[in-house]
């Protein structure tokens, strides 16, 4: 979709723009009216707020504050570990599902698109019903061998993995489909080890697309809400994630607090952002050049 | 997802193919591996846990299910749910119309920028458009205060949950239309005109059909999250009973007062109202897109 999107951008050109100038005008001034009120007066309110009692104000909201402090620290554990197993599984998906053709291929295909039609709420409930240690299904196990789950990290991590499970794997198989697997091909008759395949032929080629779809697991794993909100518990300084944290800080009435950590939230998402136009432009220029060949 | 093109050398792969192996499957390695990577992934993440829901709704009797799936607080919640996002849908419809064929047929100032800030809402944690938009419309904020004296409320109301949830679905109707609606040749247009047809006729008759797959997809898209939204919402909403409260927020409640059985059998429903909404749009968009040809 965001790889067609870059494509299409180069020859969109030469469409005729025959509507009236007065017809252009207004249309784009809608355009200009809705994205300001939507997007832009929000994202600037944001800053605003968070920026109100001056820069030193903002820093001590930030890190003066022992709970915000410890749900940033566990904001950058909790997400890494989630999009570091769904990049790994999510190209092994990829590789399986567009290299192969095997009985069950379209049924793991749909699979893999599931997360989206559940609810994060649900999907944290999933969770509960499995691993809490009062009635959930895995409860006399956890109990035996004393690991917590629900209300506890791994939790955290499982639930974020749910929600972002589709990223990576749903943003590479178009790419690799549209390849195809001649190099690959190539590479096997010439006697190239698995490893040597992978490292050397196919990730070459997907490294832009991959690395687009692990920034936009990234963001949607750094914002996830519902799904950690009920796996949470919410117990002050161990299970709190900065997500969860702004919305603590808005019910105490800490409305700078809630900010400050909100605009850090919206400053990572700025820079996916800004990333993301880099990586399109990679992908559209990497698969130019491979279909050129 | 993206229209795949063919690779060149099909030929070459065919026949290397045929080299290295001689049989239909495919030479390549990882076959083995891959798959059991991606299974126990999607197992553990996604099978199990929906076998969980299953299973704990099966538990009840029918009687159970329905008293607690159906209960006139249950029914409010759903109509709140689906109705929010299938009006918050429908506007997003509309709009991301406007904003694609803005985007692709106007060359004018600050184009990139208004392409690139469509995708905020992807990448923002839904927390902090909540945070945002609550304090926004209320009576002495930004907007608020304008709009507050014409009696439009758009904090803590159910205009504020649609609010707030055609932020959320606008870049999904952009992003599927675009890659269509610039993949329009500018002959057809010409043909139309030049047999007659004014701008509107061209526009009703020629490009809007040919983008319904497409609208269909984006309204699947940003109803589907709609409906499973929780983050935002809370923030928005006063979450009272019988009126402001939503479906994922009531599963969650049930859930505080440690009633397992009663939130997975509102999850169910939840869940099975998003499914048939997603297969059903599914199935029209493929029906529409055989006509189109």
């Amino acid at each position: 979709m965001h790889v067609n999107s870059v494509r299409t951008q180069k020859t969109a050109g030469r469409m005729v723009a025959n509507e009236p100038l007065w017809f252009r005008i207004l249309l784009i001034s809608l355009c200009y009216l809705i994205a300001i009120v939507l997007i832009i007066v929000p994202l600037i309110y944001v800053f605003v707020q968070a920026f109100s009692e001056g820069i030193s104000g903002w820093w001590n909201n930030l890190f003066n504050d022992a709970e915000t402090r410890h749900s940033v620290f566990l904001t950058l554990i909790v997400v890494p570990l989630a999009v570091l197993v769904n990049t790994v599984c999510g190209v092994a998906a990829a590789w399986t599902l567009t290299k192969f053709k095997f009985p069950g291929r379209t049924l793991l295909m749909t699979a893999l698109d599931l997360p989206f039609a559940v609810s994060p709420v649900v999907a944290g409930l999933m969770f509960v019903l499995l691993y809490n240690l009062r009635t959930g299904y895995f409860a006399p196990l956890l109990n035996e061998i004393g690991f917590k789950i629900i209300f506890a990290w791994p939790g955290l991590v499982m639930a974020t993995m749910f929600v972002t499970i589709p990223f990576v794997a749903r943003e590479l198989i178009p790419l690799m489909q549209a390849l195809g697997d001649d190099e690959e091909l190539a590479a096997v008759s010439l006697g190239a080890s698995p490893w040597q395949i992978f490292w050397r032929v196919t990730l070459p080629n997907i490294k832009w697309g991959l690395l687009f779809g692990v920034i936009q697991c990234n963001a949607r794993a750094i914002g996830e809400f519902g799904a950690v909100y009920v796996v949470s518990g919410r117990i002050e300084r161990e299970t709190y994630t900065m997500a969860l944290r702004v919305e603590k800080l808005f019910q105490d009435y800490n409305n700078p607090g809630s900010y400050a950590v909100a605009s850090v939230l919206t400053l990572m998402a700025l820079s996916t952002l800004v990333l993301k136009i880099i990586l399109e432009r990679m992908v559209a220029a990497s698969m130019e050049q491979s279909s050129s060949e | 997802m993206s229209a795949v093109k063919p690779s060149p050398g099909r030929s070459l792969g065919g026949t290397l193919r045929q080299l290295v192996s001689g049989k239909h499957r495919s030479p390549l390695p990882g076959f083995g591996p891959g798959l059991a990577v991606t299974i126990s992934w999607l197992t553990v993440m996604l099978f199990v846990p929906l076998m969980a829901l299953i299973a704990k709704s099966v538990s009840l009797t029918p009687a159970e299910f329905l008293t607690a799936a159906w209960s006139e607080r249950a029914r409010a919640a759903y109509m709140l749910t689906f109705g929010a996002a299938a009006i918050a849908a429908v506007v997003d419809v509309a709009l991301g119309l406007l904003f694609a064929w803005v985007i692709v047929r106007y060359r004018f100032p600050g184009r990139q920028m208004l392409d690139a800030i469509v995708d905020l809402p992807f990448a923002l944690p839904t927390a902090v458009a909540g945070l945002v938009y609550s304090s926004l419309y209320v009576k002495n904020g930004w907007f608020g205060q304008f709009l507050v004296p014409l009696g439009i409320e758009g904090a803590y109301s159910r205009f504020a949950i649609v609010l707030v949830l055609i932020f959320l679905g606008l870049p999904f109707v952009v992003r599927t239309v675009q890659p269509l609606l610039s993949s329009l040749e500018g002959d057809i247009e010409e043909a139309a005109a030049s047999l007659g047809a004014s701008r509107w006729q061209t526009f009703t008759r020629v490009i809007l059909p040919s983008v319904m797959p497409a609208l269909y997809t984006g309204f699947a898209l940003a109803f589907a999250r709609g409906l499973g939204e929780y983050g935002s919402i809370i923030f928005v909403s006063t979450n009272i009973p019988y009126k402001s409260e939503i479906a994922p927020m009531l599963i969650y409640s049930r859930l505080e007062d440690y009633k397992y059985e009663e939130a997975t059998a509102i999850a169910v429903v939840l869940l099975a109202g998003s499914i048939t909404t997603l297969m059903l749009i599914n199935w029209l968009e493929a029906r529409n897109r055989r006509y189109a040809r």
